[in-house]
């Protein structure tokens, strides 16, 4: 006879919000250094763009004759421009209208080509052959030249770049969204909650919008890098922000007119796109990364 | 591959026409009546009664689009407001200079993307690897109206070697034609050659796991044998393949980089276009891309149906 000993039951885990999913994937996600750098600098961003009247040095717009185009010193770190007006401020006060125009394009994009990718992929027929083919036409169309199209007819104006952005941005919302429905929509799941009567509306918002929303952060995420450069390049030819207000794209145009007596004026604003935009990417690749659940 | 061929063109049909919708939908959204506008400062009612004629403006909106459509079909893409001269000759004249300055930025980012690829993917995980993602990530995050600036900052004004800006054609004379469009293509080249390298890398990791790569260094072969002859000629093909589709991403970049380098191509066109108010140009422009796109599309789906015999069965 063998003697059989039990054991005791091993005692179950408290619940940690790092066991669901998601909690797997933030803590994924801050393993990576490099997703962790570009969440930094964009915290860091976001933060001069939300205090800038108060981490300014100078009134973005206040013009001085005897301070023009002086190099960078004590006074005025990255130096003042043709008008005399302090760099660094601009620069700070420019972080506003970028950051604002990636985030606000994106969320217009997000807002038709999320329900529009739905729609495609959940009924499919007709209205996905519609919406997929105007899709395909939009796509067609090289972003920027589509934006600069549109902000030319629209009018130049920070608003209306963004819009002119968050509209050449749709389609690849609605692509994505529309592909991560189709792959959801034959799930048993979906079948079972179509059994028991649930209506279109409620199974799409319910249960297969959350399936998307993974895919989705990631395509925001690299989206808003899109849309900065986007708005810097219409504010650059002149269809974005304004005059005086301060925007990292017209203060390059006025940079390129003083190439030679000025070229302080020319690296603040350029290397404050590059870092906001490389920051995104960092952030896109890290949670791409992330939300990978071959990763996990 | 004759039906995928058939299904293939029959696809980009309905594609066209919804482009073409977009791009006359543009018209509608100038703000109060497009023929007040399109005449500009012109206030001459006898002018706006000829645009207004001349577009039918008064006609319900698909009757214009008839009308449109009926021009573009022709070839007749309206004329200039502003200089008088037929759109389609104004493309006619400024395509070939954007078309030289980006083949040269598309040689440029082969030049640079498949071997920093290559190198990224033989070397994983090494110094080399973490060097080509760092320039990958420069490539797609700097902006290319920057990276124009400081390169004619450098390279114009400090060292004197390259003209800032101006455009002489090839047949001119095709050593000066080179050095006014070095710079730019390479401007253009360098996102590129960034979206080159990431897609080169994959694949070529890709590549080298499969059997064929084994049996080939099982065999004796050397490792640069193996890289080049086995490896890299099966990863180009999705290469050169999704290369085509960065035609987009070219003619984008196309227009702030001739802006910057006053290159009087297609890019500049439209924006000379669009501070004229000339819509007509504007449109024609973003026409006439996104018809190229679509080709270059076909061409390059039908390209990899080609080279791949799995996918031709």
């Amino acid at each position: 006879m063998t003697d059989t000993t039990l054991q005791a039951p091993i005692a179950a885990k408290p619940a940690s919000r790092l066991d669901s999913p998601a909690g797997r994937a933030l803590q994924n996600l801050f393993e990576r250094p490099s997703a962790v750098i570009g969440l930094a600098i964009i915290v860091v961003f976001v933060g001069l763009a939300v205090f800038a009247p108060f981490v300014a040095p100078y009134d973005p717009v206040a013009t001085s004759w005897s301070l023009v185009r002086k190099a960078p010193s004590a006074a005025h770190w990255f130096g003042t421009d043709e008008l005399g007006r302090d760099i660094l401020s601009r620069v700070i006060f420019g972080t506003r209208a970028s950051l604002s125009a990636g985030v606000i394009s994106v969320s217009i994009a997000v807002a038709i080509g999320v329900p529009l990718g739905l729609l495609a992929g959940y009924r499919g027929g007709f209205v996905d052959a519609l919406i997929s083919r105007i899709t395909d036409a939009m796509l067609a169309c090289p972003a920027l030249i589509l934006a600069i199209a549109l902000a030319a007819f629209l009018g130049p104006s920070l608003g209306n770049a963004m819009i002119a952005i968050g509209i050449t941005a749709t389609p690849i919302f609605i692509r994505l969204t529309r592909g991560q429905a189709i792959n959801v929509k034959v799930e048993n799941y979906i079948e079972a909650a179509e059994a028991i009567g649930n209506s279109s509306l409620r199974i799409a918002l319910r249960h297969v919008l959350p399936n998307v929303v993974p895919a989705l952060l990631v395509q925001i995420t690299l989206s808003i890098a899109g849309a900065i450069i986007a708005e810097a390049a219409l504010s650059f030819l002149g269809l974005g922000q304004q005059p005086p207000a301060p925007s990292w794209g017209s203060m390059l145009n006025s940079a390129q007119r003083f190439l030679v007596s000025a070229p302080w004026m020319a690296v603040w604003p350029g290397l404050s796109i590059f870092l906001i935009v490389m920051s995104f990417n960092l952030l896109g690749d890290g949670l791409r990364d992330a939300l990978d659940p071959r990763e996990q | 591959m004759l039906s995928f061929l058939g299904r293939r063109l029959l696809q980009i049909i309905p594609t066209l026409f919804f482009v073409s919708i977009l791009i006359f939908s543009l018209q509608q959204l100038l703000p109060g009546d497009p023929a007040l506008v399109m005449a500009g400062e012109e206030r001459d009612p006898e002018i706006i009664a000829r645009i207004r004629a001349e577009y039918h403006f008064d006609d319900p909106i698909p009757i214009q689009y008839i009308h449109w459509m009926k021009g573009v079909l022709t070839g007749d893409l309206g004329e200039s407001l502003r200089i008088k001269v037929p759109v389609t000759e104004l493309i006619k004249q400024k395509l070939p200079v954007t078309l030289q300055l980006a083949s040269m930025a598309m040689i440029i980012a082969l030049l640079i993307g498949i071997p920093a690829g290559v190198i990224s993917a033989v070397k994983k995980g090494t110094a080399w690897d973490y060097a080509a993602n760092a320039f990958s990530l420069w490539g797609i995050s700097t902006p290319n109206f920057w990276l124009g600036i400081m390169l004619i900052f450098l390279f114009s004004i400090q060292l004197g070697w390259l003209p800032a800006s101006g455009y002489v054609s090839l047949r001119e004379n095709w050593q000066a034609s080179l050095a006014s469009t070095i710079l730019p293509a390479f401007v253009l080249g360098n996102a590129i050659s960034a979206i080159f390298m990431r897609h080169t890398r994959s694949a070529m990791l890709e590549v080298m796991e499969s059997d064929y790569i084994r049996t080939a260094r099982a065999k004796g072969a050397s490792e640069p044998k193996v890289i080049i002859e086995h490896a890299l000629r099966n990863a180009l093909t999705p290469v050169i393949t999704l290369g085509a589709l960065e035609l987009g991403t070219l003619l984008s970049g196309a227009v702030l980089t001739e802006q910057i380098f006053s290159i009087p191509g297609f890019g500049k066109l439209i924006v000379d276009a669009v501070f004229n108010r000339d819509y007509l140009v504007v449109q024609g422009v973003v026409l006439v891309t996104a018809t190229t796109y679509i080709t270059l599309n076909l061409i390059a789906d039908v390209f990899y149906v080609l080279v791949n015999p799995r996918l031709r069965s």
